[in-house]
């Protein structure tokens, strides 16, 4: 691969794979039974684009990714991009990037909650998986083994079938080494997004494997999903262990390498202070945000439930954002038309932090957000919004006041 | 004011010398940055409002999402990335985006790196030798 035997797009791979593995002390590579690349238009800019349709360029065989490779969300919806203010310009620039990532075999999924829709992964699978929610929901949830790939290592994994074992692919970096007790049952999904940025300001690294023991009975696949999500945005956490829920955490002595350290505890008053920590939006809310992840059939039943008959402020925009599967499925069960008759807006295929959301901000006049997401409360500061974190039912219900 | 060196891993990209802006705060370019104008843009980063564009920059450690990988390439095709980024600890996804954007890179040095350097020193980053020399203000 690396003579270049095998054409310009392993060699190409193969090169930028080796630097990345002696950063690591990589000992070898190990095969991938799946990628998942992140390349949204925002994060891949024309520089990206260019890059991948030079690769798209070559011949067929030389081309194409050797494991099923997926997409995560993309920048802009064909469907609603005109109804957020996106332009033409990202749209063109869009479908190039969907042209040249298909050119290389890779099929668009452009989902986040891939683990929820596509394919799980399973226990003891090596994986490249590109955004954090998949990959930590992936080693913690499903016992899978990936390490954060950024989009072009996703794509070089791809292209070369593996990826520089080293990080979670290796049983030392998945010991835990932070125990928290947790206090109180979480309720709602933003609770567990609230406890996930709890343990991820508190672990705060990469190689942080936090061990949450005290968790009564299992939670829900969404749940875990806003949990993960949350820690792996606040902390850049990539595993956790749940003692008696999480496969590769029996109990919590299983998890360390001897004694366990002492537990931090964390109680509602914690995650009361972290919502506070956001604020309220008393004198009114410009939009509202159901995003990061992508929405399961589950949380779209139950907004579409919650909207029903009511209809949206007219100075606030209610967003959705869920899978091309997901959203086809919710158009099948009427979901959407609920949603919609409320006056939201269903996006597919997308997640608002990732579809140029400073730019779509100021074109729309949207500062003041809430969301149920505590993933999306935490990055969207960065792009010019006041967020603030709310239940899915407090979210609905500020949707239509106006204001929260 | 002596030079000093200071060890750390093996890193990426090729060697050159800068000024540094450093601070004990984590980066991520997708959470923390205002690309197109090349400042520090979170309210609450040790380094908000600063222009990074051409700097060493030394910061903790690396944080967040994935785009980082992508956002360093397309930076430094518009001259608006640092001159090279240090960091005390990474992630995949910085070293990674390094490698892409060919951003000469190092982490774990024998300090803590963010109190050794100071912001407005010279400093030389040679990745491949595992080598930073401050040569003064």
């Amino acid at each position: 691969m690396l003579a270049g035997a095998l054409g310009e797009p392993r060699r190409i791979a193969i090169e930028q794979q080796l630097q990345v593995g002696r950063v690591f002390d990589a000992q070898d590579f190990v095969p991938v039974a799946q990628a998942h690349v992140m390349a949204d238009t925002e994060s891949l800019g024309e520089t990206g684009v260019t890059w991948l349709e030079s690769l798209a360029a070559h011949p067929r065989e030389q081309r194409r990714v050797r494991v099923p490779t997926i997409t995560d969300p993309r920048g802009l919806d064909p469907c609603t991009y005109r109804k957020v203010g996106q332009t033409e310009a990202w749209a063109a620039l869009e479908q190039r990037a969907i042209d040249a990532l298909r050119a290389l075999g890779i099929l668009m999924t452009d989902t986040c909650i891939n683990y929820q829709t596509v394919a799980p992964p399973v226990m003891g699978e090596h994986l490249a998986m590109g955004d954090t929610g998949v990959v930590i929901y992936s080693n913690s949830v499903c016992g899978a083994r990936s390490n954060f790939e950024g989009g072009p290592a996703a794509v070089t994994a791809a292209l070369t079938g593996r990826t520089p074992r080293y990080g979670l692919h290796l049983d030392r970096h998945r010991r835990g080494t932070h125990l928290f007790e947790l206090r109180w049952r979480p309720r709602h999904l933003s609770d567990w997004g609230a406890l996930g940025g709890i343990v991820g300001r508190a672990a705060g690294s990469y190689w942080a494997v936090p061990v949450i023991a005290g968790v009564i009975g299992a939670p829900t696949t969404d749940q875990l999903k806003h949990f993960g999500a949350a820690l792996a945005s606040y902390g850049s956490v990539p595993l956790f262990h749940m003692p008696g829920v999480t496969p590769e955490a029996p109990d919590v002595a299983a998890c360390f390498d001897g004694p366990p350290p002492a537990p931090r505890a964390v109680g509602e008053a914690d995650v009361r202070a972290f919502y506070d920590g956001f604020g309220r939006h008393a004198d009114g809310v410009d939009v509202v945000v159901f995003a990061a992840p992508q929405l399961s059939v589950y949380e779209l039943s139950e907004l579409a439930c919650l909207l029903e008959g009511r209809r949206v402020h007219a100075d606030t925009t209610l967003l959705v954002a869920t899978s091309p599967e997901n959203k086809a499925a919710a158009d099948r069960m009427g979901l959407t038309a609920t949603i919609e008759a409320a006056g939201g807006i269903v996006m597919k295929g997308v997640c608002f932090y990732q579809m140029h959301a400073r730019e779509m901000g100021e074109v729309k006049g949207w500062r003041r957000l809430l969301t149920n997401s505590a993933k999306l409360a935490n990055i969207i500061s960065g792009y010019g919004y006041a967020p603030v974190l709310a239940d899915m039912a407090a979210c609905v219900d500020a949707a239509v006041a106006g204001r929260y | 004011m002596a030079e000093r060196t200071y060890r750390g891993h093996v890193g990426i990209g090729g060697a050159v010398t800068g000024i540094a802006l450093v601070a004990r705060d984590d980066f991520s370019a997708r959470y923390d940055l205002d690309r197109v104008r090349g400042v520090f843009a979170r309210p609450g980063h040790a380094l908000y409002g600063e222009r990074y564009v051409g700097r060493i920059l030394v910061l903790n450690t690396a944080k967040g999402g994935v785009a980082t990988s992508w956002m360093l390439r397309e930076m430094a095709s518009r001259d608006m990335a640092p001159a090279a980024l240090l960091l005390n600890s990474t992630n995949p996804i910085m070293a990674q985006g390094a490698a892409f954007a060919a951003l000469p890179f190092m982490d774990r040095f024998q300090v803590d790196i963010t109190t050794a350097i100071h912001s407005g020193e010279r400093v030389t980053v040679d990745p491949q030798a595992g080598l930073v020399t401050v040569h003064g203000a």
